[in-house]
């Protein structure tokens, strides 16, 4: 059952877009989503994380004997979210004080250490970059749809980057709660609950 | 044995590149974070204190030793004289240290302003001594000569309604302040003649 390129990037869009389909690495989906801002940084973060480890696994995959593999691909992965850590801290500063302790904790994302070991582990560099970038992309996407709904409706505006972007008028009343942790929960229930009827046949 | 070896090799060499991957990396980028963090974290609070300086007070900044520890003071120059000087203490508040950044004119010996830097004082109790500015200004223009306490302490200073802790170690940081400022005066007043414009 070998699948074309094209399918290892497209799957992690639809097919096994991480928080809804797998439902994976739910606690930065819950934590951060309360803008779209805070989205897309996490997002570009993790697939940063994603793209690297899955690249370098793959290539080591041959050196790495088996029974040490987990402890490699936590000191890939660990170097890599350090990598970023430093990096925000350098270049986007407001964006991790924002982001704050979801950046470090990336290292135990079960979607990156989940692809390195299901994915990377048995398959070729670039099969395992496509495939690092599908699901990078796709929970990119899947965090900035929740944050978008959590933060049109817990406060009436739209942040892409820095200054938010007013969508209902002044007579709005905010859902508050829908930007606290109960709101997460419930627009990841919702989202789920969409997307199993739209792949319905 | 030979695939215990394997693995030792493989593990060791792998944390070393990573290590001085990371290494080098933190090196290069260590300035950057450093005035990142003075810039969001101190920053704002600078600014308020320093309104209407005509330099950039972040840029404009010295260090001088105090005992063992060196102290950062950052500048402001009004009208082309550097008059305003603003370093940080911290004081015990209510949960674990609270940061203030204290400003003071040094030609008259009083206080620029007061700001609440780095906290964690229970959200719309304690932490209020950093959003609310009618419990700060209460500080701006009094001498650094006398303590500064509460009311209740015998003080002059309104404390923040249900937040006495908080308010007295923003008191006791900022007399502490007073305290540094007149044993470092002369060193600070040398110091300053260097950003005369």
């Amino acid at each position: 059952m070998a699948k074309s390129l094209t399918q290892e990037f497209v799957k992690g869009l639809w097919d096994e877009v991480p928080p809804f389909r797998l439902v994976l690495g739910l606690c930065p989906t819950l934590a951060v989503t309360k803008s779209i801002e805070n989205g897309i940084g996490m997002g570009v973060a993790t697939t940063f994380v994603l793209v690297g480890s899955n690249v370098l696994v793959s290539a080591l995959r041959k050196l790495i004997p088996s029974k040490v593999r987990i402890a490699c691909y936590i000191v890939i992965i660990a170097t890599f979210v350090t990598v970023v850590e430093l990096l925000m801290q350098a270049f986007a500063y407001p964006l991790f004080l924002k982001l704050g302790i979801f950046i470090p904790l990336i290292v135990v994302n079960c979607i990156v250490l989940g692809r390195s070991e299901a994915f990377a582990s048995k398959n070729g560099v670039f099969r395992s970059l496509l495939d690092a970038l599908g699901i990078g992309i796709g929970y990119t996407l899947a965090l900035m749809a929740l944050a978008a709904v959590r933060e049109l409706l817990g406060t009436g505006h739209l942040t892409f980057w820095v200054t938010p972007i007013q969508i209902f008028g002044p007579s709005f009343q905010p859902f508050k709660f829908m930007i606290e942790a109960p709101g997460a929960f419930m627009a990841l229930g919702l989202m789920l609950c969409l997307m199993n009827l739209a792949g319905k046949k | 044995m030979r695939e215990m070896i394997k693995m030792i090799i493989v593990l060791t060499i792998l944390s070393c590149f990573s290590g001085g991957v990371l290494a080098y990396l933190r090196n290069s980028t260590q300035d950057r974070i450093d005035n990142q963090v003075l810039e969001f974290v101190k920053g704002p609070a600078i600014r308020t204190i320093f309104e209407g300086a005509s330099n950039n007070p972040i840029a404009d900044r010295f260090t001088l030793k105090d005992g063992d520890v060196e102290r950062t003071f950052f500048v402001a120059v009004y009208d082309g004289d550097p008059k305003g000087v603003a370093f940080e203490t911290s004081g015990k508040g209510f949960g674990g240290d609270v940061g203030v950044m204290v400003g003071i004119n040094v030609e008259d010996d009083k206080l620029l302003g007061v700001s609440v830097t780095t906290h964690s004082e229970t959200p719309g109790m304690g932490a209020r001594a950093k959003t609310d500015p009618n419990f700060v200004s209460q500080f701006k223009g009094l001498s650094v000569k006398e303590p500064f306490k509460v009311t209740a302490d015998g003080g002059s200073i309104n404390a923040l309604s249900g937040a006495t802790i908080t308010s007295r170690a923003v008191s006791a940081a900022t007399t502490d302040a007073d305290k540094i400022y007149e044993k470092l005066k002369p060193e600070i007043d040398d110091k300053l003649k260097a950003f005369k414009k």
